[in-house]
């Protein structure tokens, strides 16, 4: 299935098994989703439990946290990151704050989906990649699916979480097509996958460039360096073990992140290979990420201004060939 | 054999168990135990030496006067070290 | 066939370097000979071979370090067909790079050191931390990486290129790497042993009145030094508390039936080795004294055996010639036992009702709580005691 149907079988399966999950956002009942995740399911489960909110994401979010706070396991769509902002005073200062504040009296199980990221010329209000913002907040959960698989998985194990869960999709994924194991347990949403294993360098990325980042692998392997992929799936916590152990082993990393690169996600992955791995490379740290612009309209500027395969092939061949 | 040939021979055995030591920095008239750090097990094993290479019975009680490169040089020209 | 593989000389060793071969390809060895010669951060050691047959195949070349485990050379053994080899080969020669290893790499041309740059050596940080671990200058190479960057490929290459020549081992090199050897094994004792410490006194007046008179009758090369009746009274003690004599290995002690005491000897300068007197407790005082002689001088000359390092069940250490009156060891694992002998003493002794002057000797025992309690390690320092009061037993 797609990874659009993979998050709407979850969502389905979350409603159907609790009472207490119900969905709520911009345009998510009659529309069915600005990304259409949602489609059918006002039909299915009627408005008390599909909920279409007020263009005001601060109000929404909130009342998403005060449902959360009653008992409730809301699941609140935000339509683009860009939007989230709107709520990040709620999102800030009461969800990821509370527990804390409260000492422990109050938690807030609540899971936030959020489309993420460019390459839909959909300009620069509505295709940025703002996640590792997110990811420096302590007190809320940052997952990545790249994945059909992960997109179904990591909602359902999100709402078994007792504090917030943000979700980031990646919007150029939602069509994609993966294996879906609709049986599975909850699955793990702590740490990274190898998804590629290889000696010579270690690629290290996460949703929509996780793909980017395969096909320049599968590049790179026909010239014969073999490049490791690491699919981080959760920003917070980060799994560093699992970084740190396959830079010990091919002692070359690249970042490919499609956040800008100035104080961002990829500049915390970067030092903390630097803070725990440094006898260990043999390169200084690389990083694939955005042109620092806001995100251009135009087909080509846009392309030119996100990561693209051919940019990380070439970080990796500069690091690896030999200069003499 | 002279004092100097007797001193000769002490030295080579006082190598065999401290075969790190710099024997030429060795005071005669300083007690060898406390120059070289040896230990009973050594001393033991110089005493052996020097009982092979000079064919004298030493007995336990004649040890105190082997604690010096002297005394050890007078010990064996009084008692016939050959 | 067998694997002779580099062996592991205390708990403390992970890798050793060989330093030669004293046999060659076939040549035919028999139990208990020395093979080979192996420098640990320790000592020079003389390995011995626990097979009899014909040297087969030598697969590491003298100058190489490798992990402790790591095959070095395929024997015969007696009576097995030379043909053997072929289903074996595969087995013994498990990765590509195992056949290149016997071509001696001819040493590149070594490039000046550049004088034009003086200032800092452009490495990473890998190559430069691989660099220090092997001893190679960085200076002397030729960076291939982007700027002219020493790699890590570059020190590998350079650290393949010098691996035949045996590098020269400074003393104090030797020395310092013998103290970071000594700090792990101690440090991870006190990390994993929970330590218990028994301590006793003994009346040595017999022991020592049964030594002078026994010394009166013997050569110079016959006579005892009353360490050896110590090492052989905690020999037998153990006969009486076996429990004392084992080895922790995953997770639970492995009680062990043969008796090798560690007799720890100093080394002038610093450093400490614990080489094993084989089956102690069946040795008679004349053996015993011979090869705990032959020990200490072979410990200072550098020319111990691997199973003299790796065999010991229990350690005695005695620092009584330092004035010390009781020690408190650190156990060396995987041992589980350690006894300490102070120095003998004239001191005022009741015995009878009367205050006599007798000379006492304190004996400690520092145990592996894990293995055993205090009171069995009690029993095991009062029938230390009640063996040294019987001299002519020993």
């Amino acid at each position: 299935m797609t990874y659009r149907e993979a998050a709407r079988a979850a969502i389905r399966k979350a409603l159907r098994e609790d009472p207490r999950v119900f969905l709520m956002g911009e345009d998510v009942g009659g529309y069915g989703g600005a990304f259409a995740v949602s489609l059918g399911l006002l039909e299915e489960f009627g408005p008390e439990r599909i909920r279409d909110a007020p263009l005001s994401e601060s109000a929404f979010v909130g009342a998403g946290i005060g449902a959360a706070l009653g008992g409730m396991r809301p699941i609140v769509e935000i339509m683009t990151v860009n939007f989230s902002m709107l709520a990040m005073d709620q999102i800030l200062n009461n969800a990821a704050t509370l527990r804390h504040m409260s000492g422990g009296q109050f938690n807030v199980p609540l899971v936030v989906r959020v489309a993420t990221g460019g390459g839909r010329q959909m300009a620069a209000q509505h295709s940025h990649s703002l996640e590792g913002w997110y990811a420096h907040i302590p007190g809320i959960k940052v997952l990545t699916p790249a994945t059909a698989a992960d997109a179904y998985g990591m909602l359902l194990a999100a709402l078994h979480e007792p504090d917030p869960v943000f979700i980031f999709e990646h919007a150029t994924l939602y069509p994609l097509e993966g294996e879906v194991d609709e049986a599975a347990q909850l699955i793990d949403i702590v740490h990274a996958s190898v998804t590629r294993k290889g000696k010579d360098v270690t690629l290290i990325t996460y949703g929509g460039t996780l793909g980017k980042t395969m096909q320049a692998a599968d590049r790179l392997a026909q010239e014969g360096i073999e490049a490791e992929v690491i699919d981080l799936r959760s920003l917070r916590p980060l799994d560093t073990p699992t970084i740190l152990a396959s830079v010990a082993k091919t002692h070359r990393a690249i970042v490919v992140d499609e956040g800008w690169r100035t104080g961002s996600f990829s500049a915390e992955i970067s030092a903390q290979i630097v803070e725990n791995a440094f006898d260990d490379l043999d390169a200084p740290v690389a990083r694939v990420c955005s042109a620092e612009v806001p995100m251009p309209y135009a087909k080509h500027l846009e392309t030119a201004a996100l990561p693209k395969v051919e940019e990380i092939v070439s970080a990796a061949r500069e690091m690896i060939s030999r200069h003499d | 054999m002279t004092k100097d040939e007797i001193r000769g021979t002490v030295l080579r055995a006082l190598g065999q168990i401290a075969p790190e030591a710099d024997l030429s920095q060795l005071k005669p008239n300083l007690r060898i135990r406390d120059q070289l750090d040896i230990d009973s097990m050594d001393l033991l094993n110089f005493v052996i030496g020097l009982h092979k290479e000079f064919k004298v019975e030493i007995p336990e009680a004649d040890y105190p006067k082997l604690a010096t490169l002297d005394g050890c040089v007078d010990y064996l020209a009084s008692h016939g070290g050959t | 066939m067998t694997e002779f593989v580099m062996p592991q000389l205390g708990a403390d060793m992970s890798a050793g370097k060989l330093l030669g071969w004293r046999k060659n390809v076939g040549e035919s060895v028999r139990r208990g000979d020395i093979i080979a010669d192996v420098e640990t951060d320790k000592a020079d050691i003389e390995i011995e071979v626990f097979t009899s047959g014909v040297i087969e195949k030598i697969l590491v070349q003298p100058g190489e370090k490798v992990p402790v485990g790591t095959v070095l050379a395929i024997i015969r053994q007696e009576g097995e067909a030379a043909k053997a080899e072929a289903p074996l080969a595969p087995k013994a020669v498990p990765s590509e790079a195992a056949p290149a290893k016997p071509v001696a790499p001819v040493l590149p041309p070594r490039p000046a050191v550049t004088p034009s740059e003086p200032g800092r050596v452009h490495a990473s940080p890998v190559a430069k931390k691989l660099a220090a671990e092997l001893g190679i200058d960085l200076a002397s190479l030729a960076g291939t990486g982007p700027g002219g960057r020493i790699t890590l490929e570059d020190v590998q290459k350079a650290a393949q290129a010098r691996a035949p020549q045996p590098a020269p081992t400074p003393e104090l090199d030797r020395r310092a790497r013998m103290r970071q050897a000594i700090a792990a094994a101690m440090a991870r004792s006190k990390r994993e042993i929970p330590h218990y410490y028994l301590s006793t006194a003994i009346d040595m007046s017999r022991v020592m009145a049964w030594l002078t008179q026994e010394n009166l009758k013997r050569s110079v090369e016959d006579r005892l030094v009353y360490g050896v009746l110590l090492v052989k009274a905690v020999a037998l003690a153990l006969h009486d508390v076996p429990e004392l004599n084992s080895v922790w290995s995953a997770g639970k002690a492995v009680q062990l039936t043969d008796i090798h005491v560690g007799a720890a000897i100093s080394l002038r300068g610093g450093g400490l080795i614990a080489p094993a007197l084989h089956n102690t407790d069946r040795q008679s005082l004349d053996e015993l004294m011979k090869n705990f002689r032959d020990l200490v001088q072979r410990a200072r000359a550098g020319s111990l055996r691997s199973s003299e390092l790796s065999d010991p069940t229990i350690t005695v250490t005695s620092l009584g010639e330092q004035g010390v009156e009781a020690v408190f060891g650190i156990i060396y694992p995987p041992q589980v036992a350690l006894v300490g002998f102070g120095k003998i003493t004239e001191r005022p002794w009741s015995s009878g009702g009367q205050i006599v002057s007798r000379p006492v000797l304190t004996a400690t025992l520092s145990g592996d709580h894990r293995v055993t309690d205090g009171h069995r390690g009690g029993l095991f320092l009062a029938a230390i005691d009640r063996i040294l009061q019987e001299p002519e037993k020993l």
